[in-house]
């Protein structure tokens, strides 16, 4: 082992040690969550994650944008078999390991850089799409500042490692096309047989040196890029796996039902229970648990992954009748804002300990009421989420707190509970007049 | 109604010892707004010509909680939700048809876990059933040949419940050109009135949702504007005016240009 070898082990240690803590920390992060029960289905569950996050059948809803990120998305999976590769040459100081297993290894070589091209098209389009500034849902005001940022220095990133990588294989081949003692004849090139000639003036050593110098700027950078995932919304090549697995099986119509609120409306119609009875012990110690959401600790887990993984392509906006209609609410806005108090309760809990509260919540400090009163439920962006992310339930939950806990409904929502209480109808009419209509004409 | 058409109630059906092969959901909307009365009427039309034995729960009926479930207001819905469910199984009630989606939704998917099961069918899944089972033999007629009429899914019958074919089917028994806007179907847009919005102000924006989505429906210059919800129907018809077209494009429930097909 030389030197070389040593430090590339180092830096491969050190990068997925890092990962690694960051994403344990993801994990905390998302079982700070309330606990529902999602087990069972397996079967069904596979197939959906099979279909809309392995098979991408919701990206290429929109063809242009969804065709190219097929590429990007192949690409990165095949590509990563380079990849292993790359770390075993790294750390044994070997040359292009699998080059013995022939045919099979032209066609990955050839594969690689065939994709490479189109992972390097489709970042050039999806940056002029983004530069350009006509796609309304990549103007909005919750982009401005580091998401907007961060959406480059993705797509920036895959350009400069595609870059290294066709860099790395020409000048691979211009050596081996040199007869280079390190450099053994193995590959097929479709890409760098044509960059290769324009090599070719290049010096032995100064080609060593432009091919070690891309091979190392390819790796480290795809070390550094795994370093970047846990703090960026580009998470969601990980995370769109399990979200899908665990998307919501029931129909979207059905808001799920609350087990407490059950309990005390049973009690109230029971015209056997003891008014004067003592009230039964807390089950549990601890705070009372609220009705609804105030902040993301009253959320579902399965909320909180939806925040992390949510790549902020504003699909879900777009379809919002409430967003196109230029109201304050934006379903991208919300996964973003409970990604983003969820990241603050984080940072609290590791600064200041588990207990700590720093006074503010998802709601009031992030998410207003008049977003939450603009929705209609009308489960658009539901559908129109890529990676099965759900902003609806988020959106019912925080106004089941603003409801039941804090009564701050708008004045007619208010007359609307009081005639259905009243009347057994939103409006003010008489029960007693409900079958008038059949005596009509 | 006319003589001739009945409307029992459970009640006297109890009273006279008879189970009615369906429970008729008639909902807030299709009991006291004018406008829905008339889908509620057409369809009682359509369940007598195909003879169907059906009632109504009458003044024994409530509001299903769906506004409330919307809003927020768990506890309102749940004790609507239980109050219906006791006056339901107390009758045995088994098979509900309602043409009011938000009902729809709310018996069907969120009565079970409180106690109420049924098989609720949305009234143009119903029926579509009737036809299928040669209890309807809608002629086509002439009333609607060759006019054009597109369908504005309901969020809680089509997104929410995946029934996007059964209203399309029975639009197909008329005879005329179905035209589809862009955002048809799971990519329908909404007419502004679910999750409660019926009952409040928009909240500020540039448009009214009903502007937006009957803009959408008045570019394919369609006569009619079908839709199987009242709120929709509502929303809808107020968008049309607003674009002073209402003499050119009405807007109707699937249930009307049937009852309407066959001359009821």
């Amino acid at each position: 082992m030389g030197i070389a070898n040593i430090i590339f082990l180092i830096a491969l240690i050190a990068a997925v040690g890092a990962f690694a803590f960051q994403v344990r920390k993801i994990r905390r992060n998302i079982l700070l969550g309330k606990d529902v029960d999602m087990s069972g289905n397996a079967g069904e569950r596979f197939k959906i994650m099979a279909r809309v996050a392995l098979g991408q059948s919701k990206m290429v809803k929109r063809p242009l944008a969804g065709i190219m990120h097929v590429f990007i998305y192949v690409g990165f999976v095949i590509i990563n078999l380079e990849v292993l590769e790359i770390i075993i040459d790294g750390i044994f100081g070997t040359h292009r390991i699998f080059s013995g297993m022939g045919l099979a290894y032209d066609a990955l070589i050839a594969s690689f850089e065939v994709l490479a091209v189109l992972v390097l098209l489709a970042c050039i389009v999806f940056l002029a799409r983004r530069y350009g500034g006509q796609i309304r849902r990549f103007e909005m005001k919750e982009l401005f500042g580091w998401p907007k940022n961060d959406a480059y220095i993705i797509l920036w990133v895959e350009v400069i490692l595609m870059g290294a990588f066709l860099t790395m294989n020409a000048a691979d081949l211009a050596l081996q096309q040199k007869g280079s003692a390190h450099y053994t004849e193995a590959g097929s090139y479709p890409v760098s047989s044509f960059t290769a000639p324009l090599l070719a003036g290049m010096s032995e050593s100064g080609l060593i040196a432009l091919e070690r110098g891309a091979w190392w700027a390819h790796i480290l950078g795809i070390l550094l890029f795994l370093n970047y995932l846990p703090i960026s919304k580009h998470f969601h090549i990980i995370l769109a796996f399990p979200n899908t697995y665990f998307t919501r099986l029931k129909p979207m119509g059905e808001f799920n039902n609350m087990e407490k609120v059950k309990k005390e409306v049973e009690l109230m119609m029971d015209p056997n229970a003891d008014p004067y009875a003592a009230p039964a012990e807390p089950e549990s110690e601890g705070p009372q648990e609220k009705f609804g959401a105030k902040d993301v600790g009253d959320l579902s887990w399965k909320n909180l992954m939806d925040a992390y993984s949510c790549t902020e392509c504003g699909r879900c906006t777009a379809e919002c009748p409430a967003n196109i209609t230029g109201k304050l609410l934006s379903p991208r806005k919300i996964m973003m804002d409970t990604r983003d108090r969820l990241e603050e309760v984080g940072r609290n809990i590791d600064k200041h300990g588990k207990d700590y509260d720093d006074g503010k919540s998802l709601l009031g400090d992030y998410i207003t009421e008049e977003e939450l009163w603009a929705c209609t439920t009308c489960n658009a962006c539901v559908q129109a989420c890529p990676v099965n992310i759900n902003p609806l339930e988020i959106i019912v939950d925080l106004r089941r707190y603003l409801v039941m806990e804090e009564s701050k409904s708008p004045t007619e929502l208010n007359s609307m509970y009081t005639n259905v209480e009243n009347n057994g109808a939103p409006w003010a009419f008489a029960q007693a007049d409900r079958l008038k209509w059949a005596e009509e004409d | 109604m006319s003589e001739q058409v009945k409307v029992p109630t459970m009640a006297e059906m109890l009273a006279a010892s008879e189970v009615p092969e369906v429970l008729f959901w008639v909902g807030c909307a299709g009991s006291f707004d004018d406008r829905a009365k008339k889908i509620t009427k057409a369809l009682v039309k359509i369940l007598h010509k195909a003879s169907v034995k059906f009632a109504v729960l009458g003044t024994e009926e409530s509001c299903s909680g769906d506004p409330a479930k919307r809003a927020g207001n768990e506890f309102l819905f749940q004790m609507q939700a239980m109050m219906n469910i006791q006056v339901l199984n107390g009758y045995e009630v088994k098979n509900i048809v309602t043409a009011c989606p938000h009902c729809f939704n709310t018996l069907k998917n969120e009565y079970p876990e409180l106690g109420g099961n049924y098989k609720v069918l949305h009234h143009t899944q119903f029926i579509r059933q009737l036809i299928d089972e040669g209890r309807l033999k809608p002629k086509g007629g002439q009333a609607f040949k060759g006019k054009r009429i597109t369908f504005h899914d309901p969020c809680y019958l089509g997104r929410a419940n995946s029934v996007f074919e059964a209203p399309r089917e029975l639009l197909e028994k008329l005879d005329a050109e179905l035209v589809e806007m862009k955002r048809c179907k799971s990519k329908g847009l909404c007419c502004g009135a679910g999750g409660a919005q019926m009952f409040k102000e928009a909240e500020k924006g540039n448009k009214e949702v009903n502007i937006e989505r009957s803009e959408e429906a008045l570019a394919l210059k369609p006569q009619i504007i079908a839709t199987g919800c009242p709120f929709c129907n509502t929303m809808m018809t107020d968008g049309v005016k607003n674009f002073n077209k209402e003499d050119e494009t009405k807007v109707m429930d699937v249930a009307e240009l049937i009852a309407q097909a066959e001359d009821l």
